[in-house]
Formats: C-alpha cells, sequence, structure tokens
C-alpha cells in the first residue's frame, strides 16, 4: 500500500479541501503508516458475513406526513457568511 | 463551597433550605475565576444573563455542555474555526428536556476539534489541561466537560462519545462517563461526527448523578430516527448494597502488551472489590478486539468525511473572503479555500482518509471490509451477554499522557482509545469510574460495559463498586 502525494492531491479534490505542499507530504507518509495498520483487517475471514452499517434493529422510520414549525428564513440565515434577500449568496456557478 | 457537590448533594441542601441557586452559581463563578486560566476547560465561559425555567427535578441547577451540542442563542462551534462565531437556532433534544426539568445551561467545554482526538489539543481555542497535573491531556475529545467536572468548575456535563469521548476523559480526570446505548439518547441538535456511533451521555462526579442525567436526558425523539422508541427505567433505582447473583466477563484480550503495569495492577484490585461484594467472574474471550480500532478509523473518518461535507461557506461559519468571496470568484476555489482554512490538522487528515476509504476502487477493499469486521465485533458482545451481566475492562491503557507527546503521530493517539472503541462498534452501553490512581498521582479508571438498552446493569455494579471505595471522592490539588 502506498499513498503517494499525488492520490492526497486527488483525494482532497473530491473532498474540496484546500491543502498546501507541506500539508500534501505530511499526510502521504500518516495515511501510509495508518493504512498500513489497517491491512490487518485483511486476514479476517468475512466471505459468509453481513456488514453492519448501524447496530439498530430499525427500518423505516416515519413520522406523521403532518405540517409543524420549521425554521423562519431570517433565522436559518443569521449564521451566513453571505446573503442577499431571502438568499444564501455564493459565487457565480454558471460560467 | 457548593460548586464541590454533586447534583443530588445540591438537591438534597436546596430542600433542606441549606443552600439556594445564588450561592451554588457565586461559588462556581468564584472557582472558574481561580482555576479557569490554568485547566482552561471552557471554550465559552456561561453567560451571566441565561436563567433557568422553575421545576423542582433539577431546581436550577447548572449544567456544562459540549460545544458540539446546541443550545439555542449560544456559541456551538465544535472548537474548530470553520464554525467560529456559529450561534445555534434551536436547542438540542437533550438541552430541551433539561432546561423542561429545570436546569441552568452553564457554559460550553472544550473539546477536540468535532470530537477528533482523544487529547482535547486540536482544539482552535488550545488546549484543556489536566486538573491532575496541567502539564498533561485530560483526555479528549470530551476533555473540556470532564476537567470542568474534576476541577469543580461545573456540578456535572455532558459530553460526547463517538470512540471513547466520554469514558477515557472520564478516566483520565478521575469522573464518571457513561456512554448510553446507541439509540438510547437523541442526537437531534448534536452536531455530527460518525452517525452510526456517536451518543451524547453524562459526565459527573459521581454514578448516582450519572444515573439522574440519563433519567432526563433519555428516551425516544421522533427528531432523530436512530432514536429507538423502547422503553427507559429509573436509573436511580437500580442501585443495591451487593452484587450478588452480578456475573462479570473479563475478556482476555484487554490484558495485554501496551497495557501499563499500574493501570491493570489497579484494575484487578477493582475486581477484589467487586467479587468481594458478591459478583462473580469469569474469563471470556472476545476474538476480534485487535481489529477494533482499524474497523473503527475506517468506519468514523469515512462518516466523518460525510458529515462534514456541509461545512462549506454558504449556510454558516467561516467562509474564506480572500477568493470566491464575490461574483468575480470561483465557487470550487471558495470551497476549497474555506475548508483548507476553516478546518485544523486532524480534521484534515481524517477528511483525507475517510474520502479515500470511500472513493471508487477503495469502498470495498476498506470501508466494506470494516462493516462486515464489525458485525464479527458486534457478534463477539452478543455472545458474551447472554451468559453475563457486564464486562470488566480497563478504560484506557495508560494515564493521562503529556500535551504534545502524541500530537505528532496520529497512530499512536489512535490507540489510546484501543478499550473504548468496541463499544461503539458494537453500539452497546459503557460506563468509565475511577479505580485508583498511579504512584504519580494519576487517575485510573475502569470500564463496565453491558448488552444493548441494560444501562441498569452498569449502574448496579458500578454504583455498589463506588459505596465501597474512596477514588470518586478525591480532589486535585491546583495549588489554590
Amino acid at each position: 500500500m502506498n499513498i503517494s502525494k499525488d492520490t492526497v492531491k486527488y483525494v482532497a479534490n473530491l473532498a474540496r479541501l484546500g491543502l498546501n505542499d507541506e500539508e500534501l507530504e505530511k499526510f502521504s507518509l500518516q495515511l501510509n503508516d495508518i493504512l498500513q495498520y489497517i491491512e490487518q483487517l485483511k486476514e479476517v475471514d468475512i466471505s459468509k458475513i453481513a456488514p453492519t452499517a448501524h447496530v439498530l434493529d430499525i427500518k423505516n422510520v416515519k413520522r406523521k406526513d403532518e405540517p409543524s414549525a420549521s425554521l423562519p428564513v431570517k433565522e436559518a440565515l443569521n449564521n451566513s457568511p453571505q446573503k442577499e434577500g431571502s438568499f444564501f449568496k455564493v459565487p457565480k456557478v454558471i460560467e | 463551597m457548593l460548586n464541590t457537590k454533586t447534583a443530588h448533594e445540591l438537591l438534597d441542601l436546596i430542600k433542606a433550605g441549606k443552600a439556594s441557586r445564588d450561592k451554588i452559581l457565586s461559588d462556581l463563578k468564584s472557582r472558574i475565576d481561580k482555576v479557569e486560566p490554568k485547566v482552561k476547560a471552557y471554550a465559552h465561559l456561561p453567560k451571566e444573563t441565561d436563567s433557568a425555567k422553575q421545576d423542582s427535578l433539577l431546581n436550577g441547577i447548572p449544567i456544562a455542555i459540549k460545544d458540539n451540542i446546541c443550545t439555542k442563542g449560544q456559541f456551538a462551534t465544535c472548537a474548530s474555526r470553520i464554525l467560529e462565531n456559529f450561534s445555534a437556532p434551536y436547542d438540542a433534544t437533550v438541552i430541551k428536556k433539561l432546561k423542561e426539568k429545570g436546569a441552568l445551561i452553564f457554559g460550553k467545554t472544550n473539546m477536540d476539534e468535532f470530537a477528533f482526538g482523544s487529547s482535547c489539543e486540536t482544539s482552535c481555542y488550545g488546549p484543556t489541561r489536566n486538573p491532575w497535573d496541567l502539564e498533561r491531556v485530560p483526555g479528549g475529545s470530551s476533555g473540556g466537560s470532564a476537567a470542568a467536572v474534576a476541577a469543580d468548575e461545573a456540578i456535572w456535563a455532558l459530553g460526547s462519545d463517538t470512540g471513547g469521548s466520554i469514558r477515557q476523559p472520564a478516566a483520565l480526570c478521575a469522573v464518571v462517563g457513561l456512554k448510553p446505548t446507541y439509540g438510547r439518547v437523541s442526537r437531534y441538535g448534536l452536531i455530527a461526527f460518525a452517525s452510526s456511533l456517536d451518543q451524547i451521555g453524562p459526565i459527573t462526579k459521581d454514578v448516582h448523578d450519572a444515573a439522574l442525567l440519563l433519567n432526563v436526558i433519555s428516551g425516544h425523539d421522533e427528531k432523530d430516527s436512530t432514536c429507538a422508541d423502547i422503553p427507559t427505567v429509573d436509573y436511580t433505582s437500580c442501585f443495591t448494597k451487593d452484587l450478588k447473583g452480578v456475573k462479570i466477563a473479563i475478556p482476555k484480550e484487554y490484558f495485554i502488551k501496551g497495557l501499563d503495569k499500574e493501570v491493570e495492577d489497579s484494575v484487578k484490585q477493582a475486581k477484589a472489590v467487586l467479587e468481594k461484594l458478591g459478583a462473580t467472574f469469569k474469563e471470556v474471550s472476545l476474538p476480534h478486539t485487535k481489529y477494533a480500532v482499524s474497523v473503527y478509523y475506517i468506519i468514523a473518518t469515512a462518516e466523518a468525511s460525510s458529515n462534514l461535507a456541509r461545512f462549506d461557506g454558504v449556510q454558516y461559519g467561516f467562509r474564506d473572503k480572500s477568493s470566491g468571496s464575490d461574483e468575480s470568484g470561483q465557487l470550487i476555489s471558495m470551497y476549497k479555500q474555506t475548508r483548507g482554512k476553516g478546518f485544523g490538522l486532524e480534521a484534515k487528515r481524517r477528511i483525507i482518509l475517510g474520502t479515500y476509504v470511500l472513493s471508487s476502487g477503495y469502498y470495498d477493499a476498506y470501508y466494506l471490509r470494516a462493516l462486515k469486521v464489525r458485525t464479527l465485533i458486534k457478534n463477539d458482545f452478543d455472545k458474551v451477554f447472554k451468559d453475563f451481566d457486564c464486562v470488566l475492562t480497563p478504560t484506557s491503557p495508560t494515564a493521562a499522557f503529556k500535551v504534545g507527546e502524541r500530537l505528532e503521530n496520529p497512530l499512536s493517539m489512535y490507540l489510546s482509545d484501543i478499550y473504548t472503541i468496541s463499544a461503539n462498534l458494537a453500539g452497546i452501553p459503557a460506563i468509565s469510574i475511577p479505580c485508583g490512581f498511579t504512584k504519580n498521582k494519576l487517575p485510573i479508571g475502569l470500564q463496565l460495559l453491558s448488552a444493548p438498552f441494560k444501562e441498569e446493569n452498569l449502574f448496579r455494579s458500578a454504583y455498589a463498586f463506588e459505596q465501597n471505595t474512596p477514588w470518586h471522592k478525591m480532589k486535585p490539588d491546583l495549588n489554590i
């Protein structure tokens, strides 16, 4: 197993995470250590085992389909770094 | 001084007319003035303006809250720059329940950024210190809550536990910490780290307080679809003087290389105390224990990378204004710069690892494989709980380590959770209680685990142990 700097860069792009060169270097080394440790899972026989995504025996939890109070627009926008009227404001998406 | 009392002691004193809410608050505030500059347990100090609803159950007793739980109108920053100035627009369900029973929300405690850590060092506000030795970490990620309770800067507190974040700091600070069963307590309003593992729970000065607090915060909530509709019991009613008929298992895989000798001895002495009270012990095997850390760091980082996608500089928190903050900028570069500057090093590391194990080509090899080994870990516990009421282990392999000691080696930090992680993977409840001190006067904790939704089994054994040992009454000497 080997995570190169380029792989870290590729994954960082998927995660929309800006990393500087020092971080790319550091993470590539540290992630190799961690992944090497994780390799031990390969020795476990999982051929007949079902995955556990979560432990509760609960499925399809629904509440009654009745309208109830929701967060007012003004309060929803309160924490926004940039807003205009009743909208969150972001840089232009379409060229 | 009333700030040194437990909540149930204060409630009795108030009823007897021997304590007032004002005196409790003024004692707490003067304690904070004295020790907070050394301990730094709070991310946001209590506001003067808050007041409690009149209700006799909690009668205005103040409670400190970890900074990843939303309390309306107060900061909830997860100790991260990316949530700087974020003010919660609503109360988490646990806060709503506490307020309804008359609790006073009293400050937001420091934590590892987004609960990523075992030392409380990755906070954007700087590290919290262990009240027992200020050169050492309080544990994490709920290190602020544990340190505040241990230093008598809080009566009691809420923390959250994804891989040991309540129990490990409780052990390192000589307080009680409970991770309830997955689904026992609503997570509505808890800023998510790993949704299949997170639970909110009490950090308190004794077992009675932990049971009282679980009484208030547990139970079904339709705002959290993972919160189970299973009846709760009065957890303060399950205490007994002896432990006749209680069967406790000791898993041999937990007493291995890396376990500090003093911790091991102390847990063995605790076993003798429990035996004297009538509990019977047997060694068992939890054969997949050694895979727990690997499974955890795949699942937890995968879920975290997904949960943290919402922090993108649009709806709340920090936005990097140097690029893409206006119409001339680019959206993608705004995301990248905001996240690159807003997240700390450990958060970035986990986002990268989590994205990697979920990415095309690696999903089966890492994530899916981890979910399957998780099943085996859960099966190990299911088997043991057919015959036993509790499992007894150390909470942490060592006592508190020095600030900075493990920060540069993430794997060594991850291994400090080796004994606590399995409970989250299996979804079972676990409690850490004080069980002794090292020669250097550092606290040691023991952990009890039980079958899902059987918290009463933990409380019964933990309470009987506590009543017959002096450890929970010890207080750190902060040279004041």
